[in-house]
């Protein structure tokens, strides 16, 4: 994990929402000054609750929306500053899969043409054939029997269908995936099939990924960094293993104690930090700190000036004014 | 005396014009009063169409046959009527989308007031008092004020929060959740089973909880069956099962789940294969296609669910898991 293939600096991503009176706008800050970096090889999990803005911000990194402020630098490029077919040769090694996989796939396709259509855009001189054995070989890789290539996706099932999504992505022998949800629709024993696949392919092709997920059990198992978001600002960054064991930010800690463990022993034995109230809306979020209406730790400073985003130590990063003073306990109910 | 409910060899089948889809076969239960039972199962099977198929609920193509017994009291296919003194009064159910359950175009007081207008003969100022105590009682702040708002002006937590108050109305027997927090986030997901876990205690109700998610089991009941294609495969008190499933299914499943409080380096223990197809199943064993154990005799016959403690009961063949 020696080259850096992905800086991001300070991104925002702001939508402008008719209020639907005279032409008026609120804005939404769908992603709020998040900076993080990748590199080769490595996985990155985005966590975070509905309407955190995770999935906005993989799609800003892959400018599927265009950002409002910051920049992302793939390999020393910022892509912000690439014109429209530079950018296009750059998309064949960063790719994307998506949390529904019917829902992503062209019914009218068969799999094989959903298969080969990025091979088809990005290497136009390559040959009938050619295109064929390329779509055998990434298909058999990610489990799916060569013989369904003439297929359409309303024959398979969603692991099925999400294989043919993960082998679109990886046709191209992308640097870069961005998994959105990649197992949120899928039964618990298929969701462990997908998650399988992904780390098998990150291992045999050097994939960097950015794994986004609500759910911080599979983004623990498959990621070797987390990103904490909340209500679209970056609440910690750390190595799985420190995020975990010790979990500096309110939020992380509330959020890693309401994980329901499957053993029966643990939950009783856990502690849970039930945080008062609900996500506030992205419209309206609260001045300051945009956790301090459900932080058990808020103070009035809280609600007056938004934390910096602070190193905790080398590689760990927290944005809460009060984290020196709080105590560094181990979350409950992991001991 | 007799159990609170007791199903026993409960069938469900549905008529489609492809041929017909057996969402459940030969399903016997039981649940003491005050118990809470946990149901796990995958999408398809058979797990609400269970207790759709208790209170009558089944989609018109379907058919439910066998025995249900509440108090003593067969309560399958009964006449809408007979069985409207029961469900909604005895036997309370809440699910998993709280907003498709409430009606959208009626206050909360409309839609609580009804059910104690109708069951229990209160007039409107006292059912509008006591809603109002159950909207406190479930969390909900300043419950006098937002028992006149609509169900869009409150959260997803909340509508869920709402939907138990009215579910305990009439101060159930027995609640039945269908997947009561797959809709929401993590965080509010605890709430929501903080409460229940608080109502239970407070009430002494029995509970029926299905989810998908071993871990919410884990923490809400004391006893847990596995479904998997229709079939209960195993059941078992939640510490026995997981800390020795007895079933290959029941293993799997706790394998392909990735742990927030293990590492586990390597690959999570998927279970390979799809889950069946509900008008094609297997003869035999239902789960012998993607199972790693299956021999012979799995092929041919189908396992009984059996007693193999007296707690414990599994629909496998082998006698031991290697």
């Amino acid at each position: 994990m020696s080259e850096q293939l992905l800086r991001v600096e300070d991104l925002s991503v702001h939508f402008a929402l008719p209020t639907g009176f005279l032409g008026g706008h609120r804005p939404l800050k769908a992603v709020d000054g998040v900076s993080f970096t990748l590199a080769a090889g490595e996985t990155l999990g985005i966590v975070g609750e509905s309407g955190c803005g995770k999935s906005t911000l993989g799609r800003a990194i892959l400018r599927l929306i265009e950002p409002t402020a910051g920049r992302v630098v793939w390999q020393g490029q910022p892509l912000g500053a690439l014109a429209a077919d530079a950018l296009r040769g750059l998309r064949r090694d960063l790719q994307i899969v998506f949390q529904d996989p019917l829902a992503a796939l062209d019914p009218r396709m068969t799999i094989g043409e959903i298969i080969a259509e990025p091979l088809v855009t990005h290497e136009p001189a390559l040959g009938r054939a050619a295109i064929r054995a390329r779509v055998e070989a990434i298909m058999a890789e990610t489990g799916l029997l060569p013989q369904l290539i003439n297929r359409y996706p309303h024959e398979f099932s969603g692991g099925q269908c999400q294989r043919v999504g993960i082998a679109r992505a990886m046709i191209l022998q992308p640097k870069l995936i961005v998994c959105d949800e990649p197992v949120s629709a899928l039964d618990v024993s298929i969701q462990a099939q997908i998650v399988n696949l992904l780390m098998r392919l990150q291992a045999s092709h050097g994939l960097a990924m950015l794994f986004i997920s609500h759910d911080l059990a599979v983004v623990r198992h498959v990621s070797h960094r987390i990103l904490v978001l909340y209500l679209g600002r970056l609440m910690e960054l750390a190595e799985c293993h420190d995020l975990l064991a010790a979990p500096r930010h309110p939020y992380t800690q509330a959020l890693i104690s309401a994980v329901p463990i499957p053993d029966p022993a643990r939950e009783r034995r856990k502690r849970r930090i039930v945080l008062t109230g609900e996500l506030p809306s992205p419209l309206d979020p609260p001045s300051g700190c945009v956790f301090r209406t459900r932080c058990p730790h808020a103070r009035p400073i809280c609600a007056e000036q938004i934390p910096r985003i602070e190193p905790v130590r080398f590689g760990h990063s927290i944005a809460c004014h009060r984290w020196q003073e709080l105590p560094a306990t181990p979350p409950a109910a992991l001991a | 005396m007799p159990p609170l409910l007791a199903v026993q060899g409960l069938g469900i089948r549905f008529a489609t014009p492809d041929g017909e889809v057996v969402a459940a076969d030969q399903v016997d239960l039981t649940l003491a009063a005050g118990e809470s039972l946990g149901i796990v199962g995958e999408s398809g099977s058979g797990k609400t169409q269970l207790v759709l198929a208790m209170l009558g609920l089944l989609a018109k193509n379907g058919r439910a046959t066998g025995s249900v017994r509440f108090q003593g009291e067969e309560i399958l296919n009964l006449p809408a009527a007979a069985l409207n003194r029961v469900r909604g009064v005895k036997i309370a159910m809440i699910f998993q989308d709280p907003m498709t359950s409430l009606n959208p175009y009626l206050k909360i007081r409309r839609q609580m007031t009804e059910v104690l207008v109708a069951h229990r003969g209160l007039d409107e100022p006292a059912a509008r008092a006591r809603c109002i105590a159950l909207l406190e009682q479930v969390g909900i702040p300043d419950a006098a004020r937002r028992i006149e708002l609509y169900p869009h002006e409150f959260s997803g937590g909340m509508r869920q929060r709402v939907m138990i108050a009215i579910a305990l109305l009439c101060q159930p027997d027995l609640l039945i959740a269908d997947e009561p927090t797959t809709a929401l986030d993590v965080t509010v997901q605890a709430q929501i089973l903080d409460l229940l876990a608080r109502l239970r205690a407070e009430l002494g109700m029995a509970l029926l909880l299905i989810t998908h998610d071993l871990g919410v089991i884990a923490g809400a009941c004391e006893r847990v069956a596995v479904m998997y294609g229709g079939r209960i495969v195993e059941e078992a008190p939640i510490d026995a099962l997981f800390a020795a499933p007895a079933h290959p299914y029941s293993r799997g499943l706790l394998g392909s789940m990735p742990r927030l409080d293990l590492a586990q380096p390597g690959e999570l223990a998927a279970i390979p294969g799809q889950p069946p197809n509900l008008q094609a199943l297997p003869a035999g064993c239902v789960y012998r296609p993607r199972c790693t154990f299956a021999f012979e005799r799995c092929r041919s016959e189908r396992p009984d669910l059996r007693a193999m403690l007296p707690d414990r009961r599994k629909a496998c063949h082998l006698e031991h898991l290697p």
